[in-house]
């Protein structure tokens, strides 16, 4: 077997299972350390509030926007941006149909890629340039930030560079970057998204049983 | 690891249950939360972002609790152990930095409760003995006489004495089978005995069944602040008890952010059981009798008056609309700040900030982001802060910063504008 083959082979398979075996564990074992039940009579639903905790985080306050926009316009176009490229980017699609669950779903055209990378990229680099240069995200970042973000960059980058799918080692590099991603993943702070459920969740149902809307 | 250490964090990592963790596992490191803070807004010092104060939990925790760490500590990829040196280091952004007024976790992309967070973190300094010299003193205070001023009963009976005189109201004491217990804090005692007077006069009208306890007249959780989870038991256990020894069926919270969340949220499930009795804000009180039309106003406040929303009582007590309500009926200009309601700032001297002197400089540095809010409002005569403790921050603020506002307690405002 050669190197491409086992890239888009075994190594593939064996990220995957560390992948889906490491953020089940984790995720789940967020969940098992529990909590007592809340024995204050409540004025409304934690339920309800649980989902709208989750709902309502997706959106910022007009308030803290006018200070926070540039971030925010950031944190939006990466995260929609990458969305988009990760799931509906035609070879994407593909191997997701072929090689995984064998159904698939319209894939973006050409030029419809290329603004969504664009824009995965313009925001990641605004909240990269702002993790160096602002004083308050260089003292709370530590390495599994910057590991997080040139991981995703170098994934974003060869993804571009492979999407001809005609150079095998310009996908090979890709694939290989992918797997070393979806292996961090369950150990780093990319978790977040996943984990972001529960504590807005947390947050959510203990506003919920006070009978706040946020 | 030094005892101290080692106690601090057990204790730490023993508080931090799946919530928490949940909180400590989904930072994203994104810095938002500092723009919510009114000690970084103030300052601009970014050891005052609200997920920095977090550090020592969130290393402890990944290094003893978190999923994955025995495979991270294979790779070498855990966190040092937290030092004393550095717990100690935290020590003044757990305590001074920090009003616990959950402001932060609105503009958290991850919803992430710091102020539940860092009330966690004091129980393990607490238990660690590491705590302000301030609040020590109210601890020891409370120990002694069961009030963080050190306001005897005997002190007590004094002002409502005083108060009976000046409202010619009777005011019970120790009425058994009362339908109501009502609670103060001791800087209302001391500070703003008037208000005692208020509930008088508003109760006499709404026709109301009320007394004060010589046992538990005091509902500042000194416990709940320092962290210090066995004495906030104690006396919640005493509140209580008095409530069932007179029979009540409800309890009155003060206006007290903090003394309401001991009371009503916290204090079933530290005592571990459902209250007999209804835990109710005056607030919530008022506003109920004003439903009901036992609240008549006369001639109402023509001054032009706005609303301090209490941090506790509002953003993390759910009472938003009822103080509203109240004010629409008593004022005649009644204007809202920036920013009110759940977003509104806090006066920066919650969560023991104000009973802490070491912190004196930097909460006053906060006030100023409040004082920018204030004086952002045309011709604006008063203010009402429904919160004794917010209300002594004002009115230090104002002092050391200049600033002719009246600040005004929103029983007194009820009762002074109530139909002759
Ligand atoms: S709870 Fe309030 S004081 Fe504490 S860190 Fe958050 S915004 Fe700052
Ligand atoms: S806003 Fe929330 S996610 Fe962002 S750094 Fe602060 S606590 Fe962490």
């Amino acid at each position: 077997m050669g190197l491409v083959e086992f890239i888009e082979g075994p190594a593939f398979w064996f990220a995957l299972a560390v992948f889906v075996a490491g953020a089940l564990w984790r995720f789940v074992g967020i969940i098992r350390i529990g909590h007592k039940p809340d024995l204050a009579p409540p004025k409304g639903s934690a339920g309800w509030g649980w989902i709208r905790g989750n709902l309502r985080h997706f959106f910022p306050r007009g308030l803290f926007a006018e200070r926070t926009w540039m971030h925010v316009l950031g944190g939006y176009a990466f995260h929609l941006g990458l969305f988009a490229v990760m799931f509906f980017a035609a070879p994407h699609v593909d191997f997701i149909r072929e090689r995984l669950i064998g159904v698939g779903w319209p894939a973006l055209p050409r030029w419809g890629f290329i603004i969504a990378a664009e824009i995965a990229f313009a925001g990641l680099i605004v909240l990269w340039v702002r993790r160096f240069s602002d004083p308050v995200m260089r003292l709370i970042s530590d390495w599994d930030d910057h590991v997080g973000s040139w991981l995703t960059f170098l994934v974003m980058l060869t993804g571009c560079l492979a999407l001809e799918r005609a150079h095998v080692s310009l996908r090979a590099l890709h694939m290989g970057l992918v797997e070393l991603w979806l292996i961090y993943f369950p150990f780093s702070r990319l978790m977040h998204a996943f984990t972001f459920m529960l504590s807005r969740g947390a947050t959510g149902a203990s506003y919920g049983r006070k009978g706040m809307t946020l | 690891m030094s005892e101290t250490a080692d106690t601090v964090i057990r204790t730490m990592l023993d508080q931090t249950d799946g919530d928490i963790a949940a909180y400590l596992e989904a930072c994203v490191h994104c810095g938002e939360c500092a723009e919510a803070c009114h000690f970084y807004l103030a300052t601009q010092d970014p050891k005052y972002t609200p997920t920095y104060k977090l550090m020592p939990l969130v290393k402890a925790y990944k290094r003893h609790k978190a999923p994955l760490r025995s495979v991270k500590g294979m790779l070498g990829l855990l966190p040092a152990e937290v030092s004393e040196e550095e717990l100690r280091e935290w020590e003044s952004l757990v305590y001074d930095s920090c009003t616990m007024c959950g402001r932060c976790t609105l503009v958290c992309p991850m919803g992430l409760d710091i102020a539940g967070t860092i009330r966690k973190m004091r129980e393990g300094y607490s238990a660690a003995g590491i705590v302000p010299d301030g609040l020590r003193t109210a601890r020891e205070n409370v120990v002694k006489t069961g009030s963080p001023m050190g306001v005897t009963a005997k002190a007590l009976k004094a002002q409502i004495a005083r108060q009976e005189k000046e409202t010619g109201l009777e005011i019970p004491l120790d009425k058994q089978g009362a339908e109501y217990l009502a609670l103060f804090s001791s800087m209302e005692v001391m500070g703003y005995p008037e208000v005692i007077g208020a509930y008088a006069r508003i109760f006499a009208r709404a026709g109301i069944d009320w007394t004060i306890s010589t046992e538990a007249y005091e509902a500042t959780n000194i416990g709940v602040q320092i962290g210090d989870g066995p004495l906030a038991r104690k006396l919640v256990a005493r509140i209580v008890d008095a409530a069932r020894k007179l029979g009540v069926r409800h309890v009155i919270s003060p206006e007290c952010g903090h003394a309401y969340g001991a009371i009503r949220w916290a204090g079933p499930n530290m005592l571990g059981e459902t209250f007999p009795f209804e835990v109710i804000h005056i607030i919530e009180l008022l506003d109920r009798l004003r439903a009901e039309g036992r609240l008549e106003i006369g001639e109402k406040d023509a001054r032009r008056i706005t609303l301090h929303d209490p941090c506790q009582i509002v953003r993390r007590g759910g009472l938003l609309k009822e103080p509203r309500r109240l004010l629409d009926d008593a004022c005649a200009d009644f204007v809202e700040m920036k920013g009110s309601g759940v977003t509104n700032l806090c006066c920066g001297g919650g969560g023991g900030v104000s009973a802490n002197p070491r912190a004196e400089e930097l909460k006053t540095q906060a006030f100023s982001c409040k004082k920018a809010q204030l004086d952002a409002i045309d011709g604006l005569k008063a203010v009402v802060v429904p919160c004794a403790n917010c209300r002594g921050v004002f009115e230090d603020g104002l002092d050391a910063l200049g600033g002719d506002y009246e600040v005004i307690g929103l029983s007194e405002l009820v009762a002074d504008t109530l139909k002759d």
